[in-house]
C-alpha cells in the first residue's frame, strides 16, 4: 500500500471513531445531534493546547482530552437535552456554529491562523508514521467499538432503546429520560474527542474551519448511510464516504452532490441503511448464514 | 378502610381554563380494585396522569402509603411502585416483545451507576420476561418485534410490563378495549389473580360489564368532577350516572 491510501484509509478511521460516538447518541438513545464536529474539534484543540502550550505527550493528554471533552458534552447536553427533535437538531447545529467560532475568534486557540506545531505520537522511541499511525487508529477504534457493543449489552443500552422509543412509556418503567440521554451523550462526545486528538496529530496543525457544520452532516451521512443505531454502521459508512470521493476524483467538486444523492436513494429505498433491520445486504447474509431465523 | 394504598386529597390539574380534574377526592385501599369510570373527557385519563407523575396537580395533594407524591416525576413512581399501561398503547416498537418486558425488569438497576452497566440479556432475566408473558398469554411472540403486533397483543403487552415493574398498585388505562371476548376473560382472570397477590389495581374502563364485574367499587367521574361512588350495584342504578351516560330520561341501557 502507498503512503497515499494509507492517509486515506487513517482519515477514514479517526472519521469511523468519530461517528461511532454519533451512532450512540443518535442511533441507541435516539436524540439527533447535528454539531457532532463540535466535540471532534474540542478533543483536537484540547490535545493541541495540552501538547504544545502544558508540554504534556500525547499519551498524557489523551485520557484529559477526552475527560474535558465528555464534561463539556455533559455542560452543553444538560440543557439541550431537554429540548426534542427539531429544537434539539437546531441546538445542537448552533453548538457546532458557537464553538467554531471560538476556535475562529479567541485568540488563545490560534484565531484564524489555528494551532500548528503539534507533535507527533511517540511510542517507545519511535515515531508513529504512515502505517504505524493507521494501527493506532485501528486499535482505538477498535475500543470504541468493544465500548458500544459493551454499551448495547448493559442495562443502561437497554433504558437509551427504550427512550428512543418512546420516552413517555420509557420514563414509567423506571428510565430517567436525562440521566440516560446525558449518559449517551457524555459517552458519544468523549468518543468525538479521542478522535480529535488523533486527527490534530496526524496534520499537525488544526484551524477552527476543520470542524465546521458541513463535517457534522457528513458524519450525520455515514451514520444513516452505514445503519443507524447498528454497531458497524457507522464503521462502513466512513468507509464508503471516504473511498468514494477518492475513486470518483474528476467529480471532486460535485463531492457534496454526489453524498446528497447517496443519502436520498439511501433513506428511499434502504431507510435502516446498509447494516439496519431488514436492509438488502442483511437479508442476503441471513440466507446465506444459516436456518435460526427462517 | 385503615389499610389506604393511594389518597386523592381534593385534587385539581387546570389547563388553562379548562378544568380537567376538578377537586376530586378518593381512596384506594391494599388489595382493591377501583374502577375509574366516566363518559369521554371526564378527566379519568387526566387523574391517570397525575397519579403516575406526568403530570403536578394544580392543586390538592397525592399521598402514596401515606407520603405526599407531589411533583415526583413518572420514573421516580415506577421505582416507588407504580406500574401503568397506555390508553394509546406504546410498545418499543423496534423491540422485540420479549425485549420490552425486560426493559421494565430493570427498574431497579436504573436508579445505580454500576448496577445499570450490568449485562442485561441474561437467562435470569429471560425467563423473568417469558414469565410474565406466559401469564398475558404471548409467549410464543416473544421474538416478534412489537410494533408488528395487533392491537390487542399490544395492550397484553402493556400489561406485562406493567406487572414486571413488580408494582404495588396498578394502573390500566383501558386495557380491555378493542380486545376479543376470550382476551378480556383471560385477562380479567389475570387481573384477579393479580389482586390476590395483593396488588391494588385502578382502571379505566369503558366496558361497563367488565368495569362492574371486576370492580369492587367505583368511582364516577364527569366533567372532571367527582360524580359518585360506590358499589357497582349502587352505581348501575345512580340516576346521576345514567344521566350523564346517556342524557336525561334515557333508560339504562348502558353495557
Amino acid at each position: 500500500m502507498n503512503d497515499y491510501s494509507i492517509t486515506i484509509l487513517t482519515f477514514i478511521a479517526i472519521q469511523a471513531i468519530v461517528a461511532c460516538g454519533l451512532n450512540v447518541i443518535v442511533g441507541y438513545a435516539g436524540q439527533i445531534s447535528l454539531g457532532h464536529a463540535a466535540f471532534f474539534g474540542i478533543g483536537a484543540y484540547s490535545s493541541a493546547l495540552l501538547t504544545t502550550k502544558a508540554g504534556l505527550t500525547f499519551w498524557a493528554a489523551l485520557p484529559l482530552v477526552i475527560l474535558i471533552t465528555g464534561s463539556i458534552g455533559l455542560v452543553l447536553g444538560m440543557p439541550s437535552l431537554r429540548l426534542r427533535e427539531d429544537f434539539l437538531a437546531v441546538t445542537t447545529i448552533g453548538i457546532n456554529f458557537i464553538v467554531e467560532s471560538v476556535f475562529l475568534y479567541v485568540p488563545f486557540f490560534g484565531g484564524a491562523l489555528g494551532l500548528g506545531g503539534i507533535p507527533s505520537i511517540t511510542l517507545l522511541g519511535t515515531r508513529l508514521r504512515g502505517p504505524k499511525f493507521l494501527y493506532l487508529c485501528l486499535v482505538l477504534l477498535g475500543l470504541v467499538l468493544l465500548i458500544s457493543r459493551r454499551f448495547t449489552k448493559s442495562w443502561a443500552g437497554l433504558a437509551c432503546f427504550a427512550l428512543r422509543e418512546e420516552e413517555t412509556a420509557a420514563s414509567s418503567m423506571g428510565v430517567s429520560p436525562i440521566r440516560f440521554k446525558l449518559l449517551a451523550f457524555v459517552l458519544g462526545t468523549a468518543m468525538a474527542g479521542m478522535g480529535g486528538a488523533l486527527y490534530a496529530h496526524l496534520m499537525r496543525f488544526i484551524s477552527a474551519t476543520d470542524f465546521g457544520f458541513p463535517l457534522s452532516i457528513t458524519l450525520m451521512s455515514m451514520v444513516v448511510l452505514g445503519g443507524i443505531g447498528t454497531l458497524w454502521g457507522p464503521v462502513i459508512g466512513a468507509l464508503i464516504l471516504g473511498v468514494l470521493p477518492e475513486v470518483f476524483r474528476p467529480l471532486i467538486d460535485y463531492r457534496m452532490l454526489l453524498n446528497a444523492a447517496i443519502l436520498l436513494l439511501m433513506i428511499r429505498f434502504q431507510p435502516a441503511g446498509l447494516l439496519g433491520e431488514g436492509s438488502l445486504l442483511r437479508r442476503l447474509f441471513r440466507r446465506k448464514g444459516g436456518t435460526s431465523n427462517g | 378502610m385503615d389499610d389506604v394504598l393511594l389518597r386523592l386529597d381534593s385534587v385539581s390539574k387546570h389547563f388553562g381554563g379548562l378544568k380537567a380534574v376538578d377537586d376530586v377526592s378518593f381512596e384506594l385501599a391494599k388489595g382493591e380494585i377501583l374502577g375509574l369510570i366516566g363518559p369521554n373527557g371526564a378527566g379519568k385519563t387526566t387523574c391517570f396522569n397525575l397519579i403516575s407523575g406526568v403530570y403536578t396537580p394544580t392543586s390538592g395533594a397525592i399521598y402514596l402509603e401515606g407520603k405526599t407524591t407531589g411533583g415526583l416525576p413518572p420514573y421516580r413512581m415506577a421505582a416507588l411502585g407504580v406500574g401503568r399501561t397506555f390508553q394509546v398503547v406504546k410498545p418499543f416498537s423496534t423491540l422485540s416483545v420479549v425485549r420490552n418486558v425486560m426493559v421494565a425488569l430493570g427498574l431497579k438497576r436504573y436508579g445505580g451507576v454500576l448496577s445499570s452497566f450490568a449485562p442485561w440479556e441474561t437467562k435470569k432475566s429471560r425467563k423473568e420476561a417469558m414469565t410474565l408473558l406466559e401469564e398475558v398469554g404471548i409467549a410464543h411472540l416473544a421474538d416478534t418485534p412489537s410494533g408488528q403486533l395487533p392491537l390487542g397483543n399490544q395492550r397484553r403487552l402493556e400489561l406485562a410490563r406493567a406487572l414486571a415493574l413488580r408494582p404495588g398498585l396498578l394502573l390500566l388505562d383501558e386495557t380491555f378495549s378493542g380486545l376479543r371476548h376470550e382476551e378480556i376473560s383471560l385477562l380479567s382472570k389475570l387481573v384477579l389473580e393479580v389482586r390476590n397477590k395483593g396488588i391494588s389495581v385502578l382502571l379505566i374502563e369503558h366496558n361497563m360489564k367488565v368495569a362492574m364485574g371486576l370492580s369492587d367499587r367505583l368511582v364516577v367521574l364527569d366533567h372532571g368532577r367527582l360524580l359518585a361512588e360506590g358499589k357497582p350495584e349502587d352505581i348501575r342504578s345512580d340516576p346521576a350516572v345514567i344521566e350523564a351516560y346517556l342524557g336525561k330520561g334515557a333508560s339504562a341501557n348502558a353495557s
